[in-house]
């Protein structure tokens, strides 16, 4: 799941955009920062408790998001295939392929000549080519301009610059995926792991007895917590981040439902960038400020008639799942030429969660995408559907994410049966570049519009 | 000896031939997917548990309409066989949600077959060692014996849960000790053979099973001690039960005197303890279970199950290793590296074979197998 860093589109950048950036990138930057200073730095799952860490003042980064980044920036690939060589299997999630890749310290940089230590340029980028290195390699270096030219041609934006892991926050609400990679981590690192599990549900409501199993399970995670942090859990930094983390919540759903006014004065892909901040920055003050920032703006495009969106909105769709974020603008471009703009995304019910107290914090944790039922997973989507007056949904087969992907077929079907759209499949991958096909997407988004057209002909 | 082993075969390869005998009988049968789902309490309410581990002769037509191609088989076919009528025979059937596959399966069965019959849904608890752990997993089973209650149309007493306890422990005593004498004589047990006695269990009432399995196994011990001229291996991985790729192993005759398998050992290795309240037992059989490639390790700093599978080839005297990954199960191949790690610094020779069960060429694997076995030979 989740995110990165901008969606790029040569569009004018508004300060709720900028503030959503800046929080992020502050994130990291935090994080790179405490790490210097030798205080602990944790990597957590995106739907890990973060109110817990913030309780100890850790800080933490995400590898799902860091792992959005660097495929986004073009290196999902040479990650992915670093992670192969390593003996994972490219059958394995890409977001989990590259994390590993990184944590073993595998890095995208900059191509040397090994001679000349000068970068070695692509003639028709006009850029230097990308190598993969070993940050372990250059870090046992002897000190020396080799070592200082071999570390600063290491790719230097965020996700490529994140500090290796003291310890990590596993959550496996969205993916059973996470167990075994993040103690893979652990491994690697030697370094403690703290588990909370969060088994699948077959109903929409939460039984009791999934709520006593996760609450008990934080009562452990705050010890372990103690005990990497040298600190004792401060009851007062948990009630802000929850304070904040709602609040968070409920500026997200905020921007989110702006989607529903036809025409809707966003872009709904931007909602694909602003998800960095609800994962790695929701129990911050700062992100719930970017977010009503920003739909103080949306409000304003409301009444101005104006849209982020860089072309009229014929057709409004769901986009299903995560996108490719290595073909972004081979994503978008066919939407933009057929002026489809995309109005719902299930992020924004799966991560907009309000709470109360610990139970319904519980509960709400019980809530991400994968782990609910399919009744739950058709009502959340059928319900913005609605709400965003979609005109039809346009599926990701995403082949890194069986949970995600293994009940959609059903999922279209009730789609069309309950509130007779047309559905459109095709297949992708969130992070490895080899697995999304141009020319099938064209297609089927092709297929979706003419159906789409039709559905509205009959209408009228 | 011979007859015991053909009546094993037939077993093995005929699961619907099974399901009617049962019926017939006039008992009901509850289907059960891997992994771990405590069958003791089907056999408790006096019904038949049946293994569903996909098949080796069924190709994935109608579970298109519900699965990516990027599944495992083992998944895939199990919603094959429930949509195509080969399971129509069930009462019911037991979905756990262990991996990332199952989950969305566990889904796609339990809407496919509401009108055909009761889907019984299992979560097991990852964080499973401790009271509040265990306790999830004892609220978890306690559904499941009540929806087999109510199929079985009685209820499932206390001691009707301990008995079944006692006919699995006698049974897993039993499937170890078949395990370790088919290694001791490879020449009469092949691997054929070996594979054909372990699955037959997945598709009899324990108690029938055991039986005839220790007759089985006194006739093996009572054998001359063999001297095995060929190699000797461990296997790892969820399954590989298809007799032509066992065919190779005893024509390269390699022996397989241990097995990390989930089919098989992974099952089997771990008894029930003793516990006043039997349900309480079952939740700490699944605490105990340890080494896998499916449940979470605490100590997860530490290389354990990559540790203990190099120390399972060492105490049964095997050359290597051959590791049969099954195609896009991604928690065996997730747990690879680390394993290959510890047998390369354990100098263990191993090969990782790519499987599934709509495999029907096995050319590669027979060339693998037989280079694996020369190497083994030299070493
Ligand atoms: S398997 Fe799916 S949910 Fe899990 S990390 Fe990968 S993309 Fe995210
Ligand atoms: S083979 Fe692997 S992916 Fe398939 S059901 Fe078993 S554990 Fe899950």
């Amino acid at each position: 799941m989740c995110l990165r860093k901008e969606y790029i589109m040569a569009k004018e950048v508004s300060p709720g955009v900028k503030a959503l950036r800046q929080v992020v990138e502050d994130v990291y930057a935090e994080a790179r920062e405490a790490k210097k200073q030798g205080k602990p730095v944790g990597w957590s799952s995106s739907k890990f408790p973060c109110e817990l860490a913030a309780a100890f003042d850790l800080n933490v980064c995400y590898p799902e998001n860091q792992a959005a980044g660097i495929a986004a920036n073009r290196d999902g690939e040479i990650m992915c295939q670093a992670a192969e060589d390593l003996a994972f299997d490219n059958d394995i999630c890409g977001y989990a392929r590259i994390s590993l890749a990184y944590a073993a310290g595998k890095r995208a940089a900059k191509k040397l000549d090994p001679e000349t230590l000068e970068y070695v340029i692509n003639p028709e980028t006009e850029k230097p080519y990308t190598e993969l290195v070993d940050i372990n390699e250059i870090w046992a270096m002897p000190e020396g301009e080799e070592k200082e030219k071999r570390l600063a041609a290491i790719k230097p934006y965020r996700q490529m610059q994140m500090p290796m892991p003291d310890f990590v926050l596993c959550c496996n609400n969205i993916c059973n995926c996470m167990t075994k990679w993040y103690e893979n981590i652990a491994r690697m690192h030697d370094i403690p792991l703290v588990m909370i599990d969060i088994p699948y549900n077959n109903t929409v409501e939460v039984d009791d007895t999934y709520v006593a199993y996760i609450r008990g399970q934080f009562d452990k995670a705050i010890e372990q917590l103690e005990k990497i942090s040298g600190k004792k859990f401060d009851e007062k930094k948990f009630e802000d981040a929850c304070a904040n983390a709602n609040r968070t919540a409920k500026a997200w759903l905020k921007v989110c439902d702006y989607l529903q006014y036809k025409p809707a004065p966003m872009s709904g892909f931007d909602l694909f960038n602003h998800m960095a901040d609800v994962v790695t920055a929701r129990g911050r003050l700062a992100a719930a400020e970017a977010f009503e920032l920003l739909a103080t703006e949306l409000e304003e495009n409301v009444k101005t008639g104006k849209s982020t969106l860089p072309f009229p909105e014929q057709y409004r769709v769901m986009f299903e799942g995560i996108p490719c974020w290595p073909k972004l603008p081979a994503l978008f471009r066919p939407l933009k030429k057929n002026g489809v703009n995309v109005t719902a995304v299930v992020y924004a019910p799966a991560f907009g969660f309000v709470y109360n107290g610990m139970d319904e914090m519980v509960r709400a944790y019980c809530k991400a995408p994968n782990s609910v039922c399919i009744e739950q997973g058709v009502d959340w989507r059928e319900g913005i559907c609605r709400d965003n007056k979609v005109d039809g949904v346009l599926v990701h087969y995403n082949r890194s994410c069986k949970p995600w992907s293994g009940y959609m077929a059903e999922m279209q079907r009730r789609f069309t049966a309950d509130l007779g759209i047309p559905c459109a499949g095709f297949d992708g991958d969130q992070a490895d570049p080899r697995n999304f096909n141009e020319a099938q997407y064209e297609t089927r988004v092709q297929g979706l519009v003419e159906a789409m057209e039709a559905n509205r002909l009959a209408k009228e | 000896m011979n007859t015991l082993f053909e009546k094993f075969d037939q077993i093995s390869k005929s699961p619907a031939a099974q399901l009617s005998a049962y019926k017939a009988q006039g008992k009901k049968a509850i289907g059960v997917l891997p992994y771990y789902a405590p069958e003791e309490l089907v056999y408790a309410a006096g019904m038949v548990p049946f293994g569903m581990w996909g098949s080796n002769k069924k190709t994935i037509s109608r579970a298109k309409e519900y699965c990516a191609t990027f599944y495992c088989t083992i998944a895939q076919l199990a919603v094959e066989m429930l949509l195509d009528g080969t399971m129509d025979g069930l009462d019911g059937v037991i979905t756990p949600t262990i991996c990332d596959t199952l989950r969305p399966m566990s889904q796609n069965i339990r809407v496919s077959m509401s009108d055909k019959m009761p889907v019984i849904f299992l979560a097991h608890p990852q964080n499973r060692f401790d009271l509040n752990g265990l306790t999830f997993t004892v609220s978890q089973y306690t559904n499941i014996r009540k929806k087999l209650e109510e199929i079985a149309g009685k209820p499932i007493t206390d001691d009707d849960i301990r008995a079944a306890i006692k006919v699995y422990n006698a049974c897993h005593v039993q499937q170890r000790r078949f395990v370790k004498l088919a290694g001791e004589h490879p020449d009469v047990v092949t691997a054929v053979r070996r594979s054909a006695v372990l699955k037959a269990g997945w598709f009899m009432l324990k108690d029938e099973y055991c039986a005839m399995l220790k007759e089985l196994n006194d006739k093996i011990e009572a054998l001359p001690a063999c001297d095995w001229p060929g190699t000797k291996v461990v296997v790892s991985g969820i399954i590989f039960d298809n007799p032509i790729l066992l065919q190779i192993f005893d024509d390269y005759k390699i022996a397989i005197v241990a097995d990390d398998v989930a089919h098989e050992s992974r099952t089997f290795k771990t008894d029930i303890p003793d516990d006043a309240d039997p349900m309480m037992a079952l939740a700490k059989q699944f605490a105990n279970r340890d080494h896998d490639v499916l449940l979470y390790d605490p100590q997860s700093s530490k290389n354990r199950r990559a540790e203990f599978v190099a120390q399972l080839v060492k105490d049964s005297g095997a050359d290597g290793l051959v590791l049969f990954m099954q195609q896009f199960c991604d928690p065996e191949e997730m747990e690879y590296p680390y394993l290959k790690k510890e047998l390369d610094a354990q100098g263990i020779p191993h090969i990782k074979l790519g499987i599934d069960q709509q495999m029907r060429d096995f050319g590669q694997a027979r060339t693998a197998l037989q280079a694996f076995a020369d190497v083994l030979a030299v070493g």
